[in-house]
């Protein structure tokens, strides 16, 4: 079966982000003042082939801590649907 | 004596790591690539600047993976002396070798400039034909090099004398006026507790020339050198 995967990678809270920031006060200078807390993250997309649900999704768990997130300064939501 | 510079796809300051070798150890370094699966015998490992990987999903993050990776890791764990410079420090905090992360400069900006450093540790293996607290200058070229770990990780370097490079002004002062990047605590360079692999943002292997941007660096390559005598 395969299933389609959408990990959402952001920074941890505690962490500092300054690209948030730089897009915060942009909107403020296009008059978006009821904006604040902007946060700037990745989503990385992709299938996998697995027998079940389950299995495809401690797959995905195991490369997002593996790989695709950097646990020390973000954390990681995963979506996964049945394609 | 025998070190090695691993050389990823992007790499680009490993001519200058082999130079540099050159110049200290007066024998030359052997260029190991990323691909490899074993290390040839080496007393000094080299993990060198540049942008691996196109710096693409995180700076370091994918290097880290390389199967060289698994083969540097084991010698640093047999006490084999590493150092990872820039890209190179991203790439072994990375594969876990030391704390913390490298994230994006405070500012937002790629810098490069020559910095002001102290040496705050001269009692390391790579630091100690160092003065106490010398002043020295090294040359930046990064837009990831804003160190970060968390507070329990950063008491506990603190505490335990790891930080061994801070970023400093122009006269030798460690404020936030010398602190390009936004690292906390100033921290430009770090060691592990055993002493034996070390990684630092700013670049020694570009100062081992008298003719060109002077020789801060050599000192670094010369302690190395005495702590294998």
């Amino acid at each position: 079966m395969q299933f389609k995967v959408k990990a959402l990678i952001t920074l941890k809270k505690s962490v500092l982000d300054p690209q948030g920031k730089a897009i915060e006060l942009t909107l403020h200078n296009m008059n978006y003042s009821s904006v604040s807390n902007v946060r700037q993250g990745k989503v990385i997309e992709f299938l996998i082939d697995a027998e079940n649900k389950d299995k495809a999704s401690i797959t995905a768990k195991e490369i997002c801590e593996k790989l695709l997130a950097n646990l020390i300064i973000e954390q990681f939501n995963i979506e996964i649907t049945e394609v | 004596m025998q070190a090695g510079v691993i050389v990823f796809p992007g790499s680009n300051c490993d001519r200058d790591a082999m130079d540099a070798v050159k110049r200290s150890f007066h024998k030359d370094a052997i260029a190991v690539w990323h691909k490899d699966t074993s290390l040839p015998k080496l007393d000094f490992i080299i993990v060198p600047g540049g942008f691996s990987y196109g710096d693409y999903l995180r700076s370091g993050a994918m290097a880290a993976k390389s199967p060289i990776m698994n083969e540097v890791i084991k010698a640093a764990n047999n006490g084999v002396y590493v150092i990872g410079i820039c890209n190179g420090f991203q790439i072994i905090t990375e594969a876990g070798l030391l704390p913390g992360s490298l994230m994006r400069n405070k500012n937002l900006k790629f810098i490069h400039q020559t910095q002001h450093l102290r040496v705050v540790n001269n009692n390391t293996a790579f630091t100690k034909e160092y003065e106490a607290n010398q002043h020295i200058k090294f040359s930046i070229a990064h837009g990831e090099g804003n160190y970060f770990a968390e507070k329990d990780v950063l008491e506990e370097l603190e505490s335990n004398n790891q930080v061994v490079f801070r970023y400093a002004d122009k006269a030798g002062n460690i404020n936030e006026e010398g602190n390009a990047n936004g690292s906390t605590h100033n921290i430009a360079g770090i060691i592990n507790k055993k002493g034996n692999v070390l990684g630092l943002m700013p670049h020694p292997e570009r100062h081992t020339d008298a003719l060109a941007s002077g020789i801060d660096g050599l000192a670094l390559f010369t302690s190395v050198i005495n702590s294998l005598k």
